[in-house]
């Protein structure tokens, strides 16, 4: 019955993998340093499993814990987002005289 | 309630998918962090609406905790941007390690733990110590609070690996029984010091691909606690995470001519014993003076900056002379290498800062058949990237890495504060060539000079 499950998971793990090296390689290589910082900031969806964990209340350890990762993920989620959109803004065409 | 937070992770797993894709071009990327905002919103929000959450006290004190700390670091300096990068790992990875923890003590103490769980939460539980420790070593390293030089000793690739080996082995044993509880705690410890050990050999030159690597493991990171919490949206933006840093390793693997292990394991620029090249050869040094006079009588420039330029903060400089030399009619071209910087694309984001336009930096596969046209080759800075080592001396570390062809222009005009060999300590040949010109200094101090004298000129017409 777990079985199933983990093929399911798997299956979806594979496919965003495929799906991610495609666009990934169609990035321009001007922007290789944006693109991690968004990266970084998209993984901080992680936050989603530590805001569970940190709302369910059920015990101190895992209240803790939880919080912690919160904290983390909200750090890198906060500073990842402005980073990118702060590099981004400076990239310009040449101005026309 | 549940199906309501399902449905809204699909929108926010196709906003992450749609915000990737708008990276492709700097036209497009600002939408793309819109996307990738609203994505993580739609994300966060449906997470909220989730009946288990009875109480939301804890979520925004370390919400807005993170808030405060997050926001400085998004005022770093750009030099400093790498050392972000690996921070930022290292908390990713960081969150992952707590949440893998938190549930295993979670399912220990309610006897939900089955061997898939047990499973999924010691993969979760290794990488995101490993991405932990390891990304605050690169961040260490970056910001040279830690020798960037490889720190070696005998053995250490065996010591390493079987670090890794008993965590894994452990991790099984919990599989198989998940109520050895004790095994669990040196499992997290074996971790957080692979990760040390993983770092240290590395030396500051490799950087670049070991700040890739982490970013690959920081998603997988995620990618495991989307299996422990059984999240399809944590997969997916995890996977995504972990392709970035894959595709981007590989290519910086590339431009540097070295495998995946070579990176890992071979501790690059730790030869440091080059007793071949003992004669002492001079090369010749030229004046401001002389360097103006050659740049605005030019046809074609092609500016090579390496990370020199970003530390003596030249790119200001950097862009005058773009603008003295466009002025007169010079056409100026930035020859960015794909490893010049700290990072995956560091050069550009510097350019871009001093208002460089896009548009004149051009990819060294470009740039090079087109050196031998160049009238004048301005190295700021970069030094390995432009040896010719790479291309003629087999027994050089550097043989077989893609170099801009700085040497093939009719002539070069390096910036240098000495002839102190770069961060991989090899020495450079272009430095002794006869077309080359030697401008000793600092390069925002040099450059200064040369666009005085340029202004100066025009002034005087």
């Amino acid at each position: 019955m777990r079985l199933d499950l983990l093929t399911t998971l798997l299956f979806f793990f594979m496919l965003a993998t495929f799906l991610g090296l495609d666009i990934i390689r169609r990035v321009s290589r001007l922007l290789h340093t944006p693109l991690m910082s968004l990266t970084n900031a998209i993984s901080s969806i992680a936050v989603v499993g530590a805001i569970i964990l940190a709302g369910e209340a059920k015990d101190p350890l895992t209240t803790t814990l939880g919080a912690i990762a919160v904290f983390a993920s909200t750090t890198n989620l906060v500073s990842g987002y402005l980073i990118t959109h702060r590099m981004l803004g400076m990239f310009k065409k040449r101005e026309s005289k | 309630m549940v199906a309501v937070t399902e449905f809204l992770y699909i929108i926010s797993a196709a906003l992450f998918v749609l915000a990737l894709r708008w990276m492709s071009s700097p036209e497009t990327a600002r939408r793309a962090v819109v996307a990738a905002v609203t994505a993580m919103i739609v994300a966060v929000g449906g997470t909220l609406l989730h009946p288990e959450i009875v109480t939301y006290k804890w979520i925004a004190i370390a919400a807005i905790a993170g808030t405060v700390v997050g926001y400085p670091l998004s005022r770093v300096p750009l030099t400093a941007v790498p050392e972000r990068t690996g921070l930022s790992q290292a908390f990713g990875g960081l969150a992952a390690a707590l949440v893998g923890t938190a549930k295993y003590y979670l399912w220990l103490h309610e006897g939900g733990l089955n061997s898939f769980r047990m499973g999924v939460v010691s993969g979760e539980v290794i990488l995101g110590c490993l991405t932990a420790t390891g990304g605050l070593m690169a961040a260490g390293k970056l910001a040279e609070y830690i020798p960037t030089r490889p720190l070696t000793y005998k053995g250490q690739n065996i010591v390493s690996i079987t670090l890794l080996v008993v965590a894994i082995g452990l991790s099984g044993l919990l599989v198989w029984d998940p109520t050895q509880s004790w095994a669990f705690p040196i499992v997290i410890v074996l971790a957080l010091i692979f990760g040390v050990l993983l770092i240290l050999p590395i030396g500051g030159a490799d950087m670049p691909t070991v700040i890739s690597f982490l970013n690959s493991y920081a998603g997988l990171s995620a990618v495991a606690m989307g299996f422990v919490l059984e999240n399809k949206l944590l997969i997916v933006a995890g996977a995504l995470d972990g392709s970035s840093g894959f595709v981007l390793s590989i290519i910086m693997c590339r431009a540097m001519n070295r495998s995946v292990t070579n990176v890992l394991f071979g501790a690059f620029g730790s030869v440091q014993a080059r007793a071949a090249v003992a004669e002492q050869r001079t090369a010749k040094s030229a004046t401001a003076v002389d360097a103006a006079e050659l740049l605005s009588n030019a046809d074609s420039v092609v500016i090579i900056p390496g990370y020199g330029m970003a530390v003596a903060q030249a790119q200001h400089r950097v862009r005058d002379l773009f603008d003295q030399l466009s002025k007169r009619g010079v056409d100026v071209k930035f020859a960015v290498h794909p490893v010049a910087g700290r990072m995956p694309g560091h050069m550009n984001v510097l350019l871009a800062e001093a208002d460089i336009p896009y548009d004149r930096l051009v990819e060294m596969e470009d740039v090079n058949p087109e050196m031998p046209q160049v009238s004048v080759a301005l190295v700021i800075g970069a030094n390995d990237v432009v040896n010719p080592a790479a291309r003629t001396d087999e027994k050089s570390p550097i043989y077989g890495m893609p170099i801009i062809d700085a040497d093939k222009a009719h002539t070069v005009l390096a910036i240098k504060r000495s002839m102190n060999p770069g961060f991989a300590g090899i020495e450079n040949e272009l430095y002794f060539a006869n077309n080359t010109l030697m401008l000793f200094g600092d390069a925002k101090a040099v450059i200064g000079d040369v666009v005085k004298q340029l202004s100066g000129e025009s002034a005087g017409h």
